[in-house]
């Protein structure tokens, strides 16, 4: 075992498996982190936690991971390079490790222009490829990046993005391969909703053999509304297909909440079809209690049960 | 031609600033600014004509042959001692020079120096270069991205580029898919399969004021 995760565990017995996220709050409260991780507990089997996702100031990853953590759920802390140099980022994992985190999704992070704080300077120091082999080169070769031994090093198991619907497609796959070799376990991918872009990506991703190498988890973004699935495929590197738009805005008023979730269920089922798709990765933020409905329903309950290793030790 | 570009600061700005001074003298420079059409000879007229209209009386001005060259500063020491205040037109180098060489004068910035870059077209310059210490561009064929990737990513596209546009603005064209191109039309590739590691960032501005020494120069 690379970091003895529940997560890794899970992908080493075989299992399919399924993933949500959670946005801490603007404020200093744990409340809603807790709240949203009692939804989550049995219909996953970690949580992702956003770090200051869109540039948008929250509550921290890590501190949002201990409070999932406390709730009887696996955390995976988000990391992003936008706000931390390579000092503060290593810092930041030997902290993470030190409170009983174990799981890490390395990314680039949005830029701040979509944020709240736009006159803020970015970092980018190193970016989400250079921060897997950070995070790697501390738990496998317990070396900071300074070359200095690490003592008691963070054995975190690591995340990675994935887009398959951004540009330029043909270097996808070749993007993915820099991550895997840089040292990613896992990767989890932007939302799905054009389904064919995704198999020929898969595609090409079995072509070079990366399924057996790095287990891929497909995005899932369940929408409330045909506006909703609207404004998500003007965000940039996601593709909509004209179809679905029409498919949910063709909904009777009151119901297209449904069909958003009618929706994610089906995209669930097809994607566990498709050969080397390890998992599934809901992003269901500020509507986390609808996802034990659609894990259900995609018969993906009941979640599997590992023999307890003990809690996850405090260094 | 290559070179830092500048652009006024708004004569409001600069007004607000002159509060209280009789005397000044703006003061333009005939490299860079001058080529980017924002402190040379014709805009220094514009500025101390624009300063008279806003009741300012005891405007005078210069353009020095470089603001950013010692040699050429004793050429204004005569108007500048007759000043109150002098207002450079010269990018921030020059401002700072004349600071040095006029203890006794408040010296004040008429522009913002906005980067490394070139004209494009009449009217548009567009940034190249962020005098980061260390060219990468034999890395990323001849594209920097550095300073063209909003991200400074060395290991991109990131997942927010799409048909060719960059995440924060549809404007913006994304470096990694001019990067991406470039490679392609020149059969490398190849390149991009290669994770560029962390970049020494100590050759930047993060490793303090720099100084180029060149004992070569220095004994002619």
């Amino acid at each position: 075992m690379k970091s003895g995760s529940r997560l890794e565990r899970l992908f080493a017995a075989g299992h399919f498996v399924c993933t949500g996220e959670v946005g801490p709050p603007k404020s200093a409260s744990s409340r809603s982190i807790s709240r949203h991780a009692a939804h989550l507990r049995d219909a996953v089997d970690a949580v992702n936690l956003t770090d200051n996702q869109t540039a948008i100031v929250r509550l921290s990853s890590i501190a949002a991971g201990v409070h999932v953590l406390g709730e009887g759920v696996e955390p995976i802390i988000q990391m992003t390079c936008r706000d931390r140099n390579r000092i503060a980022l290593q810092s930041d994992l030997l902290g993470a490790y030190s409170l009983g985190l174990r799981n890490v999704l390395c990314l680039s992070g949005d830029h701040q222009a979509f944020g709240n704080h736009p006159a803020s300077r970015n970092v980018f120091d190193v970016d989400s490829i250079q921060l897997i082999k950070l995070v790697k080169d501390l738990r496998d070769e317990k070396k900071f990046q300074s070359g200095e031994a690490c003592r008691v090093e963070p054995r975190m198991y690591i995340g990675a993005a994935a887009n398959p619907f951004a540009d330029p497609f043909e270097f996808r796959v070749v993007r993915l391969a820099k991550k895997v070799a840089a040292g990613a376990d896992f990767i989890q991918t932007q939302a799905i909703f054009d389904l064919e872009r995704f198999k020929r990506w898969m595609g090409m991703v079995r072509d070079r053999g990366l399924h057996e190498q790095v287990h891929i988890m497909g995005g899932i973004v369940p929408v409330k509304s045909a506006v909703a699935l609207e404004r998500t495929g003007e965000v940039a590197g996601m593709v909509v297909p004209p179809e679905l738009f029409k498919r949910m805005q063709g909904a009777p008023k009151g119901k297209q909440q449904e069909e958003g979730i009618n929706i994610a269920v089906e995209l669930i089922e097809e994607i566990r079809q498709i050969p080397g798709v390890r998992g599934v990765h809901i992003m269901a933020i500020a509507w986390e209690e609808m996802v034990p409905e659609i894990v259900e329903r995609a018969g993906l309950l009941p979640r599997p049960q590992l023999e307890e290793t003990g809690p996850q030790a405090r260094e | 031609m290559g070179m830092i570009v500048a652009e006024r600061k708004s004569v409001d700005e600069i007004v607000r600033r002159l509060d209280g001074y009789g005397s000044i003298l703006v003061a333009g420079c005939s490299e860079c600014v001058t080529v980017c059409q924002a402190g040379g000879e014709k805009e220094v007229e514009v500025l101390a004509a624009l300063l008279r209209l806003r009741g300012f009386t005891g405007v005078v001005t210069d353009v020095l042959t470089r603001q950013c060259d010692v040699e050429f500063l004793p050429a204004l020491d005569e108007k500048a001692a007759q000043a109150d205040c002098i207002v450079s037109l010269a990018c921030g180098v020059g401002v700072q020079f004349l600071a040095e060489r006029y203890r006794e004068r408040w010296v004040l910035p008429g522009l913002n120096t906005k980067f490394g870059g070139g004209a494009r077209r009449p009217g548009v310059w567009e940034e190249r270069c962020g005098f980061c210490g260390e060219c990468v561009l034999h890395l990323t064929g001849g594209v920097c991205a550095i300073i063209r990737c909003s991200k400074s990513l060395l290991n991109g596209p990131c997942g927010g580029s799409q048909d060719g546009k960059c995440e924060i603005d549809a404007e913006v064209e994304c470096a990694w898919q001019l990067i991406y191109q470039r490679l392609q039309g020149l059969g490398r590739l190849d390149l991009l399969s290669e994770p560029i590691p962390p970049k020494d960032w100590s050759h930047a501005r993060d490793g303090g004021p720099r100084k180029v020494q060149r004992p070569d120069v220095m004994a002619v």
